[in-house]
């Protein structure tokens, strides 16, 4: 009785809340389902067609929704729902035990991945493109989630990467594994040049001026068409060999040398295993960094500046240092990129990528680098996966293409996260250092007296 | 007191400015080795000005700092800090995010690393508190153990000098006697030369050997800890208005 009593009481609110919610989603909806743009050919520009129909399906959804929220979900008045506790798996990821596990089992799964059932060129393809974000998310992680220098245009350098080698290995013949120093040698130069004019800019202007800075980067490429072919790109970049071995048909390349029979597939695989090799470098290479006094005095410049240089601690040097080593891994994988693309444009360089990979960091949690795999195999691996949901056009009609709502996705993605894990999918800092002998100390200690 | 030696730390006519605004004038300040000097005075009277003055965060734009014997106001801060000065700046700025272990290794970033393990265990045996929260965030630890974790990642660098600014701010009155306690101990058994900057005059005073009182940028005021004590602006103006 009592339970009819409270339902009752509390039912009016409920439909009230519910209607609000409904018209806040129609406003929302109007303008994405209830009017659609069609281009006609002609002068006349664009068609409207209203969809009203799909606009009520919108919004009856929300105002059920909303409602079987109410019910079942939302916390009662007055009652507050204890805090929920974290997710198992994911606080988890948190604990050095479990990464300790997670990493190595990950990297076993990587090498083995091409040689899976279902590894085709397609899903390799998509495979090299996730590992190449999670070599971006590591290098930006130097800059954004140690240092804590809000960088916005990362992508400029991952532009001088592929352009170096493009250009190298066009004009002076260069192979890749020349090129690759070179680019991120270029690449940390650009960092460094980037990071001297904003070393008294912090957060909100740094990020204005790194955005700034990642453009400048493109529109150069963009005109200086002499140079760098402008709109139209660079193509026809050499492809990487096996160590002088090309992946192609004649009888000295790589398959008929190893006694194989040619397959494209190869060069595939042997891009796999080389961005792998890469993004493991780069995985070594900042895990060391962070263990070492650069990458502490990286975290302590986060912390607190004022409180590092009384410390004595080089500033300049330090936010420059991560800039470069941030902009190298940057230029390392844009080599990388050139590389397999074998053409670069500016377009492959926008904004757009700066804020992946930024959003990549900002979901692994910031300072975790197990966090920066599965944010990127869930950013880059989930848009594509959106490609395959075909059966969705069997509900919404054949014209539907899911991919188209990547952004929306992208969007909701966002908002959940900064409602259930504000901090990044692994947000808890692991210490640096361990103490193996911590308890005999301290014991030792109190024995004496001194605790 | 008799000085013979040369002054450690020496402070001649320093004038800096916050923008046009001037905010000391024409300082001096002699800080003598193994001495313990405080500098009192309100709210803006320019005392953390002074310090980083000293430290070249906020550069002198008139007048000197020398310190052992070098010319250093010209100095970028991360060499003043190497020859020897080490500071617990105004409002303990610890790395929260850090354990306290490691905090206490980003003050020993520019001694030699056979030290740390020593360093490490005479701050542990002066702050014992610490040891017991050394994988612990800094930022959970409660305000005073953070101003110990300030002070002892200020000692990790082996300071000939240490600067403190407002050790006992916000600090319970028994914290912060505690907080001098155990800076008395150090300058008595290590002979360590302090330069405290504090509002609370009555227990800077009574560590002190000496001090100065700062009155809008301008040291008003100059003596032996029990003098300025006894003294009726001192007691007026700082103390409570205690007769004395």
């Amino acid at each position: 009785m009592s339970l009819h009593d409270q339902t009752s009481s509390s039912f009016l609110p409920m439909i009230k809340r519910s209607v609000i919610a409904t018209i806040i989603a129609f406003f929302l909806f109007l303008p994405t389902l209830g009017i659609k743009t069609s281009a006609s050919g002609g002068v006349d520009g664009l068609f409207l067609t209203y969809r009203w129909l799909l606009l009520a399906i919108g919004c009856g959804l929300i105002f059920v929704g909303r409602i079987v929220y109410e019910l079942f979900w939302a916390p009662k008045d007055g009652v507050q729902k204890p805090a929920k506790a974290q997710f198992g798996l994911v606080k988890a990821l948190g604990s050095a035990k479990v990464a300790k596990t997670i990493g190595p089992l990950l990297l076993v799964f990587a090498v083995a991945f091409p040689f899976l059932p279902f590894s085709d060129r397609y899903i390799l393809d998509l495979g090299i493109l996730i590992i190449t974000y999670v070599m971006l998310g590591w290098g930006l992680q130097i800059v954004v989630g140690l240092a804590g220098l809000l960088d916005l245009g990362y992508v400029a350098f991952y532009a001088v990467g592929a352009y170096s080698y493009a250009l190298l290995s066009i004009h002076f013949g260069f192979g890749f594994w020349m090129c690759l120093p070179l680019a991120g040698l270029l690449a940390a130069t650009w960092g460094i040049i980037l990071g001297f004019p904003v070393l008294r800019l912090r957060g909100d202007y740094l990020a204005i001026v790194t955005l700034a800075f990642g453009e400048i980067i493109r529109i150069i490429l963009l005109n200086w068409r002499g140079f760098t072919g402008g709109s139209n790109g660079l193509s026809s970049i050499p492809r990487p060999s096996f160590f002088g071995l090309p992946f192609n048909q004649d009888p000295g390349g790589f398959a008929a040398t190893f006694g194989l029979e040619y397959s494209s597939m190869q060069r595939i695989v042997f891009l796999y295993f080389l961005i792998l090799a890469l993004a493991v470098f780069t995985f070594f290479v900042t895990a060391r960094l962070r263990r070492l006094p650069i990458g502490r005095a990286w975290e302590a410049l986060r912390e607190d500046e004022i409180a590092c240089r009384s410390l004595g601690i080089n500033t300049v040097n330090t936010k420059l240092s991560a800039f470069a080593i941030g902009a190298m891994f940057g230029g390392f994988a844009g080599s990388f990129f050139a590389a397999k693309q074998a053409f670069v444009s500016p377009e492959s360089f926008n904004f757009m990528e700066s804020a992946t990979i930024l959003a990549i960091v900002v979901l692994g949690g910031m300072s975790s680098q197990l966090g920066v795999v599965f944010s990127a195999i869930a950013m880059v691996g989930g848009v594509e996966l959106l490609r395959q949901l075909q059966f969705l056009k069997v509900i919404f009609g054949n014209d539907f293409d899911p991919s188209q709502l990547r952004l929306l996705l992208f969007g909701l993605a966002m908002v959940l996260m900064m409602l259930w894990r504000p901090r990044g999918l692994v947000s808890t800092r692991m210490p640096t250092v361990f103490l193996k002998d911590k308890k005999t100390v301290s014991a030792a200690m109190i024995s004496q007296g001194r605790g | 007191m008799a000085q013979m030696s040369n002054p450690l730390l020496a402070v001649r006519g320093v004038e800096t400015f916050y923008g046009r605004n001037q905010a000391l004038f024409g300082i001096d300040i002699d800080i003598h080795q193994g001495e313990i000097v405080t500098m009192i005075g309100a709210n803006g009277a320019g005392k953390s000005t002074l310090m980083m003055a000293i430290c070249g965060v906020n550069r002198a734009v008139r007048g000197s700092v020398t310190f052992d014997g070098k010319t250093i106001h010209e100095m970028p801060t991360h060499e003043i800090i190497r020859l020897g000065i080490s500071q617990s700046p105004e409002g303990r700025r610890i790395f929260p995010r850090m354990t306290v272990y490691e905090n206490l290794q980003m003050g020993a970033v520019n001694s030699a690393p056979q030290y740390f393990a020593d360093d490490l265990a005479r701050i542990y045996a002066l702050f014992p508190i610490l040891e017991k929260r050394h994988a612990q965030r800094a930022g959970t630890l409660s305000g005073g153990e953070q101003q110990m974790l300030a002070i002892g990642r200020a000692l990790m660098a082996r300071p000939k000098l240490l600067l403190l600014d407002e050790p006992s701010l916000g600090l319970a009155p028994l914290v912060a006697k505690q907080i001098f306690d155990t800076l008395r101990e150090l300058n008595k058994t290590e002979g360590l030369t302090v330069f405290l900057v504090e509002q609370n005059a009555f227990h800077a005073l009574r560590l002190a050997s000496r001090g100065y009182v700062m009155v809008n940028g301008r040291i008003t005021l100059s003596g032996t800890g029990a003098e300025l004590l006894d003294h009726p602006e001192v007691g007026a103006a700082y103390l409570g208005g205690k007769a004395h």
